[in-house]
């Protein structure tokens, strides 16, 4: 059996590791056009801030993946030929394959302004994005950050920890508008200002200016300008499907799978934020750009690939993350606005927190520890927790594995209720 | 705050810290390696966390370097299993 996996992302790991959990001997490629391999993209936010060095990114030793037995193949494939079941590369080889996983993964949506491809105008989606920020952000100048969601937060942390001055620029009038509530964006900005970023509501940049192909300054759509030596954006992803648009797969936002991870080609499957899952539960496909996903896709599609049949589950989806310093876990359905500052999702997201799940909402606690859940008739939907995260661990076990709170239903919608008592003391009585 | 009080075991940390083993929980792991990275005695606590292995170590002295700097929750301590092998 000859297996082909195109992306080296978490997803192509994950996918090798379980084909040979069932297959030892299968040929087993993998193509990957990012000269820096495999490597840990959420970790890429505490390279910017210096908290690691990027030798550190890199999970794996030369070692371990020997024992993975594959062959690496540096390069972009640029064709799928379906009839004849080849891999055709831009060095113009080509690859044959009896099973093919597409795990191409999501990139930034670029910035559409005049100006925009200007040396000094970023986006963090790679290894090399991080250390081009690197090699320029300077102590003491100053950058303008636009876009929403973690990677704009991360953006903004890097550059202040790298002793830049930062303005943030948001479309709408709060942050993360899309998955935060009102209270839950105050407090990420409030602590922003707090570290010294100068934050801008209702703004856009229309025009970046440059001289010399340098970053100047950014024009408003209000009709200011702000100085500036560089200027970082994150607003929003798109799966790469060039790939499978070509081949003829079937594609909506992402590539179209079912449970299994197959696409309407059964050789084919594809996994990780370019894969756009079947989710029984709901009976939608639903895209997440999370790294815990895309392992867990990988894995799947890997076992179905060497013959052993698996469904993939989808759990509710979580994210430990820390905005403005505050780690926050958001869990299951939590949201429901719109946000203007990103368009579909970002990194780090789910489709299906946005969805506003038919639920009363419990709230409690202050400006660094702060909780609220989402109460269905029967379970807990979702949950925000900011600051403290004692309860974090027990709410995703309670979201996830759908436990019944009825019996805490009330106590949790009581007015003035300590939601979070109320949950450590459910959570104490089931694991008695 | 209402949250903390129920879980502030201060005094009964340290008792914790000097018998528990570094738990991970892989699913929400990002393998970013701040772990590994400022472990003092050079244990890959990421490689435990991917494969969602308790930290069965001789040179783990337990002091909680990784559990406090995972950014994202994935490490606990949990009490030790005194039958665990420990890897010398
Ligand atoms: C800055 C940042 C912060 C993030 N924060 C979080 C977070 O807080 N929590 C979280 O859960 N997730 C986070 N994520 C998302 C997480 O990293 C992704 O969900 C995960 O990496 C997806 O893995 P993947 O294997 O699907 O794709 P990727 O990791 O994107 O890998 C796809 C690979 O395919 C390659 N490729 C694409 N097309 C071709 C082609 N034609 N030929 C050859 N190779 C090709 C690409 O170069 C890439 O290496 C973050 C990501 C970034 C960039
Ligand atoms: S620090 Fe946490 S998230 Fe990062 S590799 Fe270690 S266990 Fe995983
Ligand atoms: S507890 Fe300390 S010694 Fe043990 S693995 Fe963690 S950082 Fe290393």
């Amino acid at each position: 059996m000859k297996y082909a996996i195109v992306g080296s992302g978490v997803s192509g790991i994950a996918t090798i590791e379980a084909i040979r959990s069932v297959d030892r001997s299968g040929e087993v490629v993998m193509i990957g056009d990012d000269p820096h391999g495999f490597y840990s993209r959420p970790g890429l936010a505490y390279y910017l801030t210096g908290e690691l060095h990027d030798k550190a990114l890199y999970p794996r030793t030369s070692d371990e993946y020997r024992q993975m037995n594959f062959r690496y193949v540096k390069g972009r494939v640029k064709g799928v030929l379906r009839e004849a079941r080849v891999l055709e590369l831009e060095n113009q080889t080509s690859i044959a394959y009896d099973r093919l996983l597409i795990a191409t993964g999501a990139q930034a949506l670029p910035l559409e302004a005049p100006g925009a491809n200007l040396e000094g105008v970023f986006k963090l989606d790679h290894m090399e994005d991080a250390k081009r920020i690197l090699k320029h952000a300077r102590r003491g100048k100053m950058a303008v950050v636009v876009g929403g969601g973690i990677t704009a937060l991360e953006l903004v942390e890097g550059l202040l920890a790298r002793g830049m001055n930062v303005h943030y620029l948001l479309r709408g009038d709060r942050y993360w508008s899309g998955v935060l509530d009102e209270h839950e964006s105050k407090i990420v900005e409030a602590r922003l200002q707090v570290e010294g970023v100068t934050l801008h509501h209702h703004a856009e940049v229309i025009e970046v200016m440059g001289k010399k192909n340098r970053v100047i300054g950014a024009r408003l759509l209000d009709g200011r300008t702000l100085t500036c030596d560089m200027v970082a954006y994150a607003i929003g992803i798109r799966p790469r499907l060039e790939l499978a648009i070509q081949a003829g797969l079937a594609v909506d936002r992402g590539i179209l799978v079912n449970e299994f991870m197959q696409t309407n080609d059964p050789h084919i499957f594809a996994a990780g934020d370019v894969a756009q899952v079947y989710d029984p539960a709901v009976g939608r496909s639903i895209l997440d750009s999370l790294w815990g996903p895309a392992r867990q896709q990988g894995y799947a599609a890997g076992l179905n690939m060497a013959g052993k049949t698996t469904a993939y589950i989808k759990a509710p989806p979580f994210n430990v993350t820390r905005l403005a310093g505050l780690t926050t876990t958001i869990i299951g359905a939590v949201g429901g606005g719109h946000d203007k500052d990103l368009i579909g999702i970002a990194r780090g997201d789910s489709e299906t927190w946005r969805s506003l799940p038919d639920a009363l909402v419990a709230q409690s606690g202050f400006d660094v520890n702060h909780l609220r859940l989402m109460v269905g008739e029967q379970r807990l939907l979702g949950a925000v927790v900011m600051g403290d995260q004692t309860l974090s661990y027990p709410l995703q076990k309670i979201v996830s594995e759908r436990i019944d709170i009825s019996s805490i239903r009330e106590k949790l919608l009581a007015a003035d209720a300590r939601i979070g008592d109320v949950v450590v003391e459910f959570w104490a009585g089931l694991r008695n | 705050m209402a949250i903390l009080g129920l879980f502030q075991h201060d005094v009964k940390k340290h008792a914790v810290l000097a018998s528990g083993l570094v738990a991970p929980d892989p699913a929400r792991c990002v393998q970013c390696g701040i772990c590994t990275y400022n472990c003092p005695v050079g244990i890959d606590v990421r490689a435990h966390a991917w494969r969602g292995e308790p930290v069965i170590h001789n040179h783990c002295l337990t002091c909680g370097e990784c559990v406090m700097r995972c950014p994202r929750g994935s490490l606990r301590f949990e009490k030790t299993d005194l039958f665990a092998k420990r890897k010398p």
